[in-house]
């Protein structure tokens, strides 16, 4: 069966004659010489073949009908292949038709404004929903039945707090380390390698903490909800969930963001003390400051407004985090690979407007005179 | 029967998921150019089998043997050879959704044949999507902008891509109107009639059994129960098979195919 597919043109009588097996295995550059054939064809002869496919076939017909020959040799199942080919021989659209390159990188960016501008407002709008959902919740404390989820959000509690401890705080361990080491070899230059506790002490409880916790917590659990969420729509848990009366925004966003706004400030304390005990590390080791005299200095030099600052920024960065990642989960549609572009979204969203905000928070706070 | 003309062979296949076990000692034959339905209840196995068959899932025991060669213990280059010979359509469809429906279909013949003529790959690709039935505009869409039904038979085209001998269907016309179940019958009919097809086809739906198959293959107590014409399973006195096939839904799908060979010989 595996004979190539070839042929042989007896000129004078303008027939070609074709032999071997006519199927995609075998065809070889047979369709590249047909096209190039410019030899008279009246009649084609399959007589000689022993195999047709439907791919065979096409060629075939495509010859026929260039060149108006006819057909001859063909035993009734082939003759029915041919039939079939035929039928499908319809112009089709094959590909979709482009716009010159210019004008489609101006729909591009065109295009991406309009998101942008329209992602903006949804995500303001899911704010707003989340608040009336929080509204619902409360209210019904006091009008039974009582909606809220406990199991729910404890089990969020966990998944978003307590398994991120590890790593949270080998991460922050790390970066102590690292600003105390960087700080000291800066300050040593000045003689002054003591302020180096200054610099973790302040820099860990004021911003660093929190801020690596918030980017943590993003990659960790904006984007788990984002996919859980968006998993959910394509399988049409939350539909189902719609239909039997259970609010999507209650049952699956409100224990999400309230686990978040809850956990981010512990995570965030326990981030600033982890990254302050690698300083203590550090500067014990490459300074030979001993711990007592380290812990000291950290309680005389970081003011307790350095803590405020830290544990008033948190739970709101938590909150974005978790909004972002809900919203983006939400507007799942259609297909699997939405999945994986929404999650992405989710956690540079939530990144993204967390750097932003730390930044509006620090002039805020120094312009209240908390320096 | 002569050993060539068994396309598929399945002997003592034993599967098992930890502690269930789904197959033990299942025997099947295939025989060339016939339409296979399988039938069976949800959970006995019947894609398990289909993926068996195909290489996707390790069988514990037990032997298949497909084109004469054993596929359980394949090295990657000889199962590339004969996966050029089978096409699959999985239950979903499993259409690649980056891909248009066009590069769906090419795509197999691109990766078996690198070389091929683009040009001639594009009138393949547009002859496939109209024999099997879809619109002259789909070969530009992404999965997700077609519909169930659409998505099956893209599924197909791209199964047939290749022009194989061999065809494995997961319940293509589970999810279809019956209009589009009995158009696909059609369809899968017609293709076997014309590329002499061999046809491994799972199915709940008894409309196509009735229509389209040679023989029908019974899955139950982890193993093929019965194999043959929907009359010689219903002679056997299978309480099972009885209820399957004499069940209300069964007597209607009798009801109909009597009624459109009424009318075919009234014409």
């Amino acid at each position: 069966m595996s004979v190539p597919a070839a042929f042989t043109d007896d000129s004078a009588g303008g027939t070609l004659r074709f032999t071997g097996s006519l199927s995609l295995a075998n065809l070889g550059d047979l369709p590249e010489r047909l096209a190039t054939y410019d030899g008279k064809v009246d009649h084609i002869d399959l007589t000689g073949i022993d195999r047709l496919d439907t791919i065979g076939a096409w060629t075939i017909h495509r010859l026929a009908q260039r060149t108006g020959a006819d057909i001859k040799g063909l035993n009734p199942d082939a003759q029915h292949l041919f039939d079939q080919v035929q039928a499908a021989d319809q112009p089709v659209v094959i590909r979709a038709q482009h716009a010159p390159a210019f004008y489609r990188v101006l729909g591009e960016i065109g295009e991406a404004t309009i998101q942008t501008f329209k992602t903006m407002v949804g995500l303001l709008g899911f704010l707003g929903a989340t608040t009336l959902a929080f509204g619902a919740i409360f209210k019904s404390i006091f009008v039974p039945p009582r909606r809220f989820r406990f199991n729910a959000t404890v089990q969020r509690f966990e998944v978003v707090g307590v398994s991120a401890l590890w790593i949270i705080g080998l991460m922050s361990f790390l970066i102590g380390i690292v600003i105390a080491q960087q700080g000291a070899v800066q300050l040593r230059q000045f003689g002054a390698e003591v302020y180096t506790i200054n610099l973790v002490g302040r820099l860990s409880m004021r911003e660093l903490g929190v801020l690596m916790t918030a980017i943590m917590v993003a990659g960790r659990s904006g984007s788990s909800f984002a996919a859980q969420i968006g998993t959910m729509r394509l399988t049409e848990e939350i539909d189902a969930m719609r239909t039997i009366g259970v609010s999507p925004m209650e049952a699956l966003v409100v224990p999400r963001v309230l686990a978040a706004v809850v956990m981010m400030p512990l995570l965030g304390f326990y981030a600033a003390l982890i990254s302050i005990m690698g300083g203590c590390l550090l500067c014990w080791v490459a300074l030979g400051i001993p711990p007592v005299t380290y812990i000291q200095r950290i309680r005389e030099v970081v003011p307790i407004s350095d803590v405020w600052i830290g544990l008033i920024k948190a739970p709101v960065f938590g909150a974005i985090i978790a909004i972002a990642g809900c919203f983006q989960g939400m507007l799942v549609e259609a297909d699997a690979e939405q999945v994986g572009l929404r999650t992405t979204a989710a956690v540079v969203q939530g990144i993204f407007l967390v750097i932003v905000l730390d930044a509006f928070f620090a002039v805020f706070f120094s312009s209240v005179g908390w320096i | 029967m002569a050993d060539d003309d068994i396309v598929i062979r399945v002997r003592g296949l034993k599967n098992s998921f930890g502690e269930q076990v789904v197959h033990e000692g299942l025997d099947l034959d295939v025989r060339r150019g016939e339409i296979l339905g399988v039938v069976g209840g949800s959970g006995t196995g019947k894609s398990v089998l289909m993926r068996s068959i195909i290489g996707l899932q390790i069988p514990d025991e037990g032997e298949i043997t497909v084109f004469g060669e054993n596929t359980v213990d394949l090295e990657e280059n000889e199962a590339v050879e004969i996966r050029k010979r089978w096409g699959v359509l999985f239950q979903g469809g499993a259409l690649f959704s980056t891909l248009t429906v066009a590069e769906n279909v090419e795509l197999p013949i691109k990766e078996f044949y690198p070389k091929f003529d683009p040009a001639l790959l594009d009138e393949i690709a547009s002859y496939k999507v109209v024999m099997t039935g879809l619109p002259a505009d789909a070969g530009p869409k992404y999965p997700a902008e077609l519909s169930g039904g659409m998505r099956k038979r893209a599924g197909l085209a791209r199964a047939l891509a290749l022009d194989p001998e061999l065809l494995f269907l997961d319940e293509p016309t589970a999810g279809l109107d019956p209009i589009g179940a009995a158009a696909f019958d059609e369809l899968t009919l017609s293709l076997q009639r014309t590329m002499g097809l061999t046809v491994f086809l799972i199915t709940h739906d008894l409309d196509s059994l009735y229509a389209i198959c040679d023989r029908v293959a019974v899955l139950a107590d982890k193993k093929v129960i019965a194999v043959g014409t929907i009359d010689e399973l219903i002679a056997l006195d299978h309480p099972w098979i009885e209820e399957y096939f004499k069940g209300p839904r069964g007597r209607a799908a009798v009801a109909t195919q009597e009624a459109g060979m009424g009318k075919a010989g009234a014409d």
